[in-house]
């Protein structure tokens, strides 16, 4: 494939593998030894870098981020962005004595100067993806903090200005109807759209592939369309836009999606492909499922939409026919009950041991609705129907909510991994379910809202 | 001067540039291989057959290596040679290099270690401490004890009594850059290796033995390491043979970095331990003797863990005056990883040990444990120890310098520690999920390696005509900011600016027979031998110039009688004489004993101190927690660089709380490690540290003559972190009942177990 990009200022045009990482083409090829491979997973940031397209500027980890990926965007590595003087976060990384080893500084460079270039001033949800082990951080916020009110530098518009005329190389899909066409002609092919989690299919299982299809440039598939009383997020709207929607509408799923992944994962990743590939961790789709959202996919000429939940057939199998896609999600716009509880052993950038997503519609002391819906319970994201039924048309009170998290036994015959054993995920989703009901009471419930 | 002032670390700006090179960004010569080790996939059993077909016809393959094809010793064991670099008959543990691949590329050789066929005839592994204690699996020669005093009868003898046992586990290194090394074949066959260690000559040392070459044979090299840990003490001896042996087999440059998962699964982590107590005390919670059992799991060869578990002995007593203590250390051999060295080696799992006595003593008397603590502490200097006892350790070293009593005061009070429990235990009577908890935990940290003969260190000064001077000493770089220390006492030396002294790599040719840059003691060996090499040359100078008078240098002058010339004129006047302008350091450290088999004796020279607060809030709903704030008050004698000793202190903080709270290692009941990879293994994120986070140096210096009166700082700030874990076990006594008998590390899943624990 041929692709084409700006680095540090410079056009280059690559013939490459479709799945060559950038990572691996910066330091092998190119001599850029300044970006790190730390895990070649994603997982600690090591290898962060700038990306500036049309829609922004952005920090994304280069190791897995397929150089087809970046075709008509600009690249900053650490390399290009003290290039003219050095960028304000790099001097206040020195001045606040934010490196120690130095390893992952790169890194979190790429990361804040991302986040300074769109006037961030949450820095640890910024730099959630960039792991240190050296600083404890400490330093690292100050040097942050000290650099918000720096001077922006010159080659982010330079940089701009070339995205905004650049011509695109590689022959990929630009919109659902030529996606369609090609993959019912290819249902065979692997279709990467953020490549978040096939990176590691790549990096780790060092699996090859014979046809893949990149449908990061089908721009109708990135829509949101606000409707009267539903919003429609097109398969390749980034985690990162989705958690923007979500903010205004539903901000309990905001907020559990702005501990999904990290600000480089949510940057790449995309709604479709984390309801697409099934995980039974996946946090999205129990939030979905609560909300009773709609799956819409599309083979061919031919559409058909689903309820979401109804997608996940079992473990590593979905209702998604050969040559078929996941074209759009569609969720209502207003859910005020909706709450989402993510678990993990640690909060930022940690895949969930469980993820309950509860949406009870209570009148006059009386349930009338209850979704109640799980991930990391079992093989798929899940309704706990049993939970549900428990609910649905009982008072309000202690006494409902003991029998629903009793009834989560029928629901859910959870797995012990190293995330957890299964007693403690039973024991943890009901007390999910306490939770939910003390906080409609009013209770604090959330360690991170307190304060010292 | 340039000493004690808070410099930037000497590679700041090459670090936030991207310009800092690390071993996998030296560029290499052309035709370089690639290397991988192919993994056994059973902990333990025999090999019976090895078929290599398929990794040889791979792409991009030039040799596949067995054991059988290493021309020399095959040993990476940094102690007892049980450690072959490629397994011989058997295998060890699930993740052991079995064979070696050669390839043109980094991908094509991790491609290739994946096709290896091996017949294993599997037998069960031993891999829980209950195994390993029915197999009777042992390092060494079973349980070593040491003891002060009569336990049994003083036990027999007090008030009250308490039994109990903590499980803490091990822990992951997690140095954001993988293990690394480069080696470059030279004429008539010597070796120059790039090697990311923190003990090079000990790279020098097994891969002169793996080619069967003489020391000098060797060059080892490093500049920097992308964090260290500890663990990069022994478990880099591996990619460095593996890549001597491949690069004199081909005579061609060969590097092995090892993938990140590959790292997890290969090499050793933190010592996970158990440890039994019975303590026996009175009404005001003065201890009269306690009976330790320390039980540990070591892996499948022996490593570092008869001194890391001596360390954890030895620091059963932390910040604490036992009358009467027994201690017992059960090292056990197990199918995992070879556990190894990581900061603290051993001395955060003993003060652990000892810090839960503390705590357990204090609920049982519903006491304050802050007051617990206090009057258990060793006298402060010129004060007389409690009930007419010696002011000794229970391995008979007299502590001199004790200053927590003072240090206890000053945290306390300034964090608010009274008024701020007496709040949240207030607040937590109003909330009914959320609990917040408080905790104060001091450290005593005894400063030495406990193997006397390596507290020995060398440096190599060189100035040039032009007044410009070379640093080079045995120390390594892993991210402390050792070699900026250095380099202001180097420059403080001859009066100069810092900007003078050119930092260089640490290598094997320039200075020999180093320790590892470990036990904390970089600086402080280092330190003082670089102020001999540095003096040796200001001596000759001085002589020459002042021919009698006082010589002073100072402001980049050179100064005496009438005469005040600059440092370089200076220089070349020296030079224009023939005055030597190069010399070598050496330092030992002074005071040491120790007799191992007793365990008797004076084997640290000192000992750093620390206190802190922790505040932490959890959810007994979930067992979600998170630490709200933390107070540190921290010894570090007179600074060299306070600026790098709070860096210090901040991070080893917040590593120390990780190993406690959110790392949790895992294996599957084949010996699999299922946690190997930072998407399962969590160290903490940004979000994690404290959002108040007060750290403070004590403003003091080393009453013994360490290099400008500073402490060491290395490990001592990491078992800071220890308080974050009582703080989340005092919240979960707020939850009501017993005492919570919480393991390490504290997930949401231990914190919920020991709540519901408590549920009536």
């Amino acid at each position: 494939m041929e692709v084409s990009f700006l680095l540090n200022g410079e056009a280059v045009q690559v013939s490459t593998h479709p799945t060559a990482t950038l990572l691996d083409w910066l330091r092998e090829a190119r001599g850029l030894t300044g970006t790190k491979e730390g895990c070649n997973e994603g997982d600690c940031g090591a290898c962060s870098v700038v990306v500036q397209d049309i829609d922004g500027v952005r920090a994304v980890n280069a190791c897995i981020l397929f150089l087809p990926q970046i075709d008509g965007k600009a690249i900053r590595t650490v390399e290009g962005i003290g290039s003219d003087t050095l960028h304000p976060v790099q001097e206040a990384m020195i001045t606040h004595h934010g490196s120690q080893c130095g390893f992952c500084t790169p890194g979190f460079i790429a990361s804040m100067v991302a986040g300074h270039a769109n006037g961030r001033r949450d820095h640890d949800t910024v730099l959630a993806g960039n792991l240190c082990r050296c600083t404890g951080y400490a330093p690292i916020i100050r040097a942050a903090q000290a650099a918000e009110d720096g001077v922006q530098t010159a080659w982010l518009a330079r940089d701009a200005a070339w995205v905004a005329t650049a011509q695109k190389s590689i022959h990929a899909p630009q919109n659902s109807d030529e996606l369609a066409t090609l993959y019912a002609a290819k249902p065979d092919a692997l279709l990467i759209a953020g490549a978040t989690d096939i990176g590691l299919w790549v990096n780790k299982q060092l699996r090859d592939f014979d046809e893949v299809i990149f449908i990061n440039q089908c721009a109708d598939l990135a829509d949101v369309q606000l409707g009267e009383d539903e919003i429609r997020l097109g398969t390749m709207v980034s985690m990162a836009r989705v958690h923007q929607v979500m903010a205004q509408y539903h901000p309990s799923y905001a907020e559990m999606i702005r501990r999904y992944g990290s600000e480089q994962v949510r940057n790449a990743a995309t709604i479709g492909g984390n309801i697409a590939n099934g995980s039974p961790i996946g946090d999205n789709p129990p939030a979905l499922i609560a909300l009773g959202a709609r799956l819409h996919l599309r083979k061919g000429d031919a559409r058909r939409a689903i309820a979401i939940e109804d997608f996940f057939i079992d473990y590593g199998h979905q209702d998604r026919a050969s040559g078929e896609f996941v074209e759009a999600v569609t969720l209502p716009k207003s859910a005020p009950d909706l709450r989402c509880f993510k678990l993990s052993k640690r909060f930022d950038q940690d895949i969930s041991a469980v993820c309950g997503a509860f949406n009870v519609v209570v009148k006059n002391g009386i349930v009338q609705d209850a979704r109640l819906a799980f991930g990391g319970m079992a093989g798929t994201p899940k309704l706990a129907r049993a939970a549900m039924a428990a609910l649905i048309d009982q008072p309000w009170g202690e006494a409902t909510i003991a029998a629903a998290a009793a009834a989560l036994v029928d629901d859910f015959t959870p797995l012990s991994d190293m995330r957890a054993s299964a007693a403690y995920r039973m024991a943890a989703a009901q007390g999910m379910m306490w939770r939910y009901y003390a906080e409609r009471q009013g209770t604090p419930v959330s360690v991170l809202e307190v304060t010292p | 001067m340039s000493v004690h002032a808070p410099m930037a670390h000497d590679s700041a700006r090459l670090h936030v540039t991207g310009a800092a090179r690390y071993v996998d960004d030296i560029p290499t010569p052309q035709g370089c291989l690639h290397l991988a080790f192919a993994l056994s996939s059973v902990a333990r059993g025999v090999i019976r057959g090895l078929d290599l077909t398929a990794m040889k016809a791979a792409p991009g393959v030039v040799a596949v290596l067995v054991a059988a094809d290493l021309p020399f010793a095959n040993d990476v064991s940094p102690s007892v040679h049980d450690e072959p670099l490629l397994a011989t008959d058997r295998v060890h543990y699930m993740g052991q290099p079995v064979a070696l691949v050669v390839a043109d590329t980094h991908l094509a050789a991790r491609k290739a270690a994946r096709l290896l066929q091996i017949e294993i005839e599997a037998e069960p592994p031993i891999l829980s401490i209950e195994d390993a204690l029915a197999a009777e699996s042992y390092f060494e020669d079973g349980p070593r004890v040491w003891a002060k005093g009569n336990t049994t009868a003083a036990l027999n003898q007090a008030k009250r009594r308490l039994q109990g046992e903590i499980t803490m586990g091990g822990q992951e290194h997690f140095y954001l850059e993988g293990h690394a090394a480069l080696a470059l074949p030279q004429e008539g066959g010597d070796m120059v290796i790039h090697s990311s260690t923190q003990h090079p000559t000990e790279i020098q040392h097994k891969v002169a033995d793996a080619l069967g070459l003489p020391m000098h044979g060797v060059r080892v090299e490093c500049r920097r390491m992308g964090g260290g840990f500890g663990g990069k003490e022994s478990q880099g001896n591996a990619l460095a043979v593996a890549c001597a042996v491949a690069a004199r087999l081909t005579g061609r440059a060969c590097k092995m970095r090892y993938d990140r998962d590959d790292d997890m699964i290969i090499t050793g982590k933190r010592h996970d331990f158990r440890i039994a107590y019975d303590v026996g005390f009175d009404d005001q919670g003065q201890i009269e003797a306690v009976r330790f059992t320390q039980i540990t799991r070591g892996g499948w060869a022996q490593d570092l863990t008869a001194p890391v578990a001596d360390r954890a002995m030895l620091h059963a007593d932390n910040a604490y005056l036992l009358p009467h203590a027994e201690i017992t250390s059960l090292r056990l051999k197990t199918n995992m990883q070879s556990a190894t060295a990581f900061r603290g080696f051993g001395g955060p799992q003993g003060i652990l040990g000892i810090e839960r006595v503390m705590d357990h003593i204090a609920h049982d008397l519903g006491l304050d444990p802050a007051l617990v603590r206090r009057r258990n502490y060793y006298a402060a200097p010129k004060s007389a120890a409690r009930a007419g006892l010696a002011n000794t350790t229970p391995y008979g070293m007299e502590v001199r310098d004790f200053l927590l009593h003072e240090m206890t005061d000053q945290l306390l009070s300034e964090c608010d520690y009274a008024a701020r429990r007496a709040e949240i235990a207030a607040w937590n009577e109003t909330s009914p999920i959320l609990k917040r908890g408080i905790a104060f935990s001091p450290v005593k940290f005894g400063i030495s390696f406990t193997l006397t003969h390596l507290n020995q260190a060398g440096a190599l000064v060189h100035v040039y005509q032009d007044g410009s001077i070379m640093m080079n000493h045995g120390g390594t770089e892993m991210g402390q900011g050792l070699f900026q220390k250095l380099a202001q006492v180097a420059a403080s030396r001859f009066g100069v600016g810092v900007d003078q002294v050119k930092i260089t790599a640490t290598d094997t040719a320039k200075v020999p027979n180093t320790s590892a840059t470990a036990a904390s003691s970089g600086s402080d060996l280092n330190g003082m031998a670089v102020l001999a090499a540095c003096d040796a040359i200001r001596t000759r100078m001085a002589e020459f110039l002042g021919q009698g008078a006082e010589v002073r240098f100072a402001d980049g002058r050179v100064m005496w009688g009438d005469q005040n010339i600059s440092f370089a004129e200076a220089v070349a006047a020296c030079y224009q004489a023939r005055v030597g302008l190069s010399a070598t350091g050496f330092y030992k450290t002074p005071d040491l004993s120790w007799d191992r088999a007793t365990g008797q004796g004076r084997p640290f020279f000192y000992f750093a101190h620390g206190a802190a607060v922790s505040e932490v809030v959890i959810d007994r709903l979930t067992g979600e927690n998170r630490i709200l704030r933390a107070d540190i008050l921290h010894d570090v004698g007179a600074s060299l660089n306070p600026a790098l000793d709070r860096g210090q202190v901040e991070g080893g903080y917040v590593q120390g709380a990780g190993w406690l709270m959110t790392e949790e290692l895992v294996w599957d009941d084949r010996g699999h490690l299922r946690t190997h990879a930072p998407s399962t293994y969590k160290i903490p994120a940004c979000s994690d540290r404290p959002a108040i986070f007060n750290v403070a140096l004590v403003d003091g210096e080393n009453p013994e003559a360490t290099i400008y009166r500073s402490k060491a700082v290395g490990e001592p700030p990491f078992m800071l972190g220890i308080s974050a874990f009582l703080a989340v076990s005092d919240a979960i006594a707020a939850c009501g009942g017993g005492y919570p008998n919480l393991d390490a590390p504290a997930t949401p899943e231990r914190i919920l177990r020991a709540i519901q624990g408590l549920q009536p």
